[in-house]
């Protein structure tokens, strides 16, 4: 069952990542953080080094990737966010370019003298 | 049509009464070019603690800004019952940088909901409400054309109902017809019961996350974890999915729109499964 989950191994590296990125906002090492301290100690609580089917360690790695997922996608959506709809109404400019194209230039400029 | 009028002239008065009384010192906004809109809600607030911390109280786990407790909307002590699920929203917490954008803080918003329960409702209540999208269920809602988006319908889909009928062994089946797929009453009987069995927090999580894949089996493949986040939320958009494989994608709206449902459902059912969680830590302990 946990086949589609890969190695746990990588779970938590991704997992690392994540927290970096994180602590790197607040200004922080992410080694300081709780999520940090809390992750390693379950990982390696539930480390089992037989292949026996160990359902606390499945239930553990699919916690995990659920919230690397969770981790992963907010910062994306920020990130997006940020770019295309955090800054209020944007102007006919920007609108233009979004889409490739520019707007007409007036010789006498906007409303200018006919 | 007069009456239509009259009510225009009624209101006017007080509307503007309205206006004056609250935006009285405000003044009118000047708007220079460039800048952005002065409408849009403030989303955001600035961030003004330190330090977050844990601490564990009577009621399970609090979170502390600074010397102060973290206090719910309605203004309850925020407590959780689970120490990650604390630690989890504390990092939400920690991961705000000058301001504090409470649309990124999905496991605080669900603890928040939670504990306020704003909507006032009781366990049967959220029951009914979650089956209800049983019998619109969208793994169960098929197309009949184009036949690319039907055969692919049946591959990705078949399989996840085929688990949760083997699973919960009931009979669900999928149709094409408009008024959806006949549920039979012992299907329905069986996801209340087995509902029944969560406790409040997490059926609060559960039904966040039925109503962001608007699926009541993806979400109990979830629960099960019989699938990923990932695949979930692709399967609840497949038709989507599929019109961008033929269109092209837009990063501002499809990628957009992907991750904030990724995000939405991955803290649903971490808060879902955080908050089950009691009974493994017993086994644990018992196995020790």
């Amino acid at each position: 069952m946990a086949a589609f989950l890969g190695s746990p191994l990588r779970t938590l590296r991704s997992l690392l990542r994540e927290l970096r990125y994180v602590s790197a906002r607040a200004g922080r090492p992410y080694r300081d953080m709780a999520a940090y301290r809390h992750l390693r100690e379950a990982f390696r609580a539930h480390r089992v080094t037989s292949e026996k089917l160990c359902r606390a360690q499945q239930e553990l790695h699919f916690q995990a990737a659920t919230y690397l997922c969770l981790l992963r996608s907010v910062r994306e959506h920020l990130a997006l966010h940020r770019e295309y709809h955090g800054k209020g109404e944007r102007l006919p400019e920007e609108v233009a370019s979004l889409v490739g194209l520019k707007l007409p230039q007036q010789p006498g400029g906007k409303g200018g003298d006919p | 049509m007069w009456r239509g009028c009259q009510r225009l002239f009624c209101t006017r008065p007080q509307a503007s009464w309205l206006f004056l009384m609250t935006s009285p010192v405000e003044g009118p906004r000047l708007l220079l070019p460039g800048t952005a809109r002065a409408y849009t809600p403030p989303t955001e607030r600035k961030r003004f603690y330190q330090n977050v911390s844990i601490s564990q109280g009577e009621g399970g786990f609090e979170i502390n800004l600074d010397q102060r407790k973290l206090k719910t909307p309605q203004a309850k002590l925020f407590t959780v019952p689970s120490e990650a699920l604390a630690i989890a929203v504390a990092t939400e917490w920690d991961s705000q940088q000058e301001t504090i954008k409470f649309y990124t803080m999905h496991l605080t918003t669900l603890c928040y909901t939670a504990l306020d329960n704003p909507s006032q409702r009781n366990k049967d209540q959220m029951i009914r409400a979650a089956l209800k999208f049983l019998e619109t269920d969208t793994v169960c809602y098929r197309v009949e054309e184009p036949a690319a988006l039907v055969e692919l319908q049946k591959n990705e889909w078949d399989p996840i109902v085929e688990w949760a009928e083997k699973r919960y062994n009931v009979e669900i089946g999928s149709s094409t017809s408009i008024m959806g797929p006949h549920i039979p009453p012992r299907t329905k009987d069986i996801f209340t019961s087995h509902l029944a069995s969560y406790n409040m927090w997490a059926l609060q999580g559960i039904e966040y996350v039925i109503t962001q894949l608007k699926s009541l089996i993806l979400s109990m493949g979830l629960m099960e974890r019989h699938i990923t986040v990932e695949k979930a939320v692709l399967l609840s958009r497949l038709e989507e999915e599929y019109q961008i494989q033929r269109w092209g994608k837009v990063e501002w709206a499809h990628d957009y729109e992907m991750y904030e449902l990724r995000a939405r459902t991955a803290a649903g059912t971490l808060f879902a499964h955080l908050c089950s969680e009691s009974s493994t830590v017993k086994h644990k302990l018992l196995q020790d």
